[in-house]
């Protein structure tokens, strides 16, 4: 099934408690090398045919003002997939 | 004089605010957020709650629902528009206002009376508070940390856009202390504390004087009722 993988994350410098909960836990199970963990979104733009560049350009748009939050997220990818 | 309050999917407050608008002496119109039909309101409350259960982000999507929609047009006009809580995280997802709400500091969800410092007794929902009066409301959310960019913070300090800063101790980690801001027309505004819960002696916060006397948030809703009438 075509699809629009659209990711994101919260930015850098932002506080990220489920990360922060999950890398403690990973902590507490020995796991010392983890340094960090950060949680994101991957959110999927199913069709039923071919995906066109206008496909693309609407899920930037998309991306941009509605699936993210430039304020506290990044967008990191946007990708086609067959 | 008619206000609306608009009811999303999982809005809590909608009766409440409704309740508020009477005793203030005006006539609350529900409005539905699938209509995009405002009934010709005078102003509108987008109130607290979890609206669209906090789906992709808290207020996200909100900010396109129809009636929300009419709002951002008629808010450009100068409709006056209050959002309180989840209304105020719908607020800035709408870009009505700036900046961004964030998890609280301590990832705990606060409920409690909050001291409030009114900055900017400008606007169509402050008119009626003194410049610099301290005012006591409850507060009860989970994502109340105000953020926003320097150049936006700045922007908001030099224009006197900071309608509510928090007193005595800042409960989320709100940027500046701020509780609520305004847009620069000061038509629209948008607090995470809850007016409409301390509009009624024996329901409101407690008081020096008595208990759940506190009544600070009824003058919200007559502010605005003062301002519709004279103009």
């Amino acid at each position: 099934m075509p699809k629009i993988i659209v990711e994101i994350m919260p930015k850098q410098d932002l506080l990220d408690p489920q990360g922060k909960a999950v890398a403690n836990s990973l902590h507490r199970e020995g796991k010392k090398e983890i340094t960090a963990v950060r949680i994101g979104k991957r959110i999927e733009l199913h069709f039923d045919r071919e995906i066109t560049d206008q496909d693309l350009e609407m899920a930037k748009d998309q991306a941009a003002n509605f699936l993210s939050n430039d304020v506290i997220e990044d967008v990191i990818a946007i990708t086609k997939e067959d | 004089m008619k206000i609306g309050v608009i009811t999303y999917p999982g809005t809590l407050d909608d009766r409440d605010a409704q309740r508020a608008i009477r005793l203030a002496g005006g006539t609350p119109v529900p409005l539905w957020h699938d209509d995009d039909d405002l009934k010709k309101v005078d102003a509108v409350v987008l109130p607290g709650g979890f609206s669209y259960g906090d789906y992709l982000r808290c207020g996200a999507i909100a900010a396109k629902a129809p009636a929300t929609k009419e709002v951002i047009r008629l808010a450009a006009k100068g409709l006056p528009v209050l959002g309180i809580c989840n209304g105020f995280q719908v607020l800035v997802e709408s870009h009505l206002l700036p900046g961004g709400l964030i998890r609280n500091e301590k990832q705990h969800f606060i409920c409690r009376d909050q001291k409030l410092r009114v900055e900017n007794n400008e606007t169509a929902w402050t008119s009626l508070f003194e410049k610099d009066q301290e005012i006591l409301i409850p507060l009860k959310n989970g994502e109340g940390g105000y953020i926003a960019t320097d150049d936006t913070l700045k922007m908001l300090e030099q224009e006197n856009r900071i309608a509510f800063r928090y007193v005595e101790n800042n409960p989320n980690g709100s940027m500046n202390d701020i509780a609520g801001i305004t847009n620069e027309r000061g038509n629209v505004v948008g607090l995470m504390p809850h007016p409409e819960h301390a509009v009624e002696a024996g329901f409101g916060p407690d008081t020096p004087t008595a208990m759940r006397s506190g009544i600070d948030g009824l003058l919200f809703f007559e502010s605005v009722l003062k301002m519709v009438v004279n103009s």
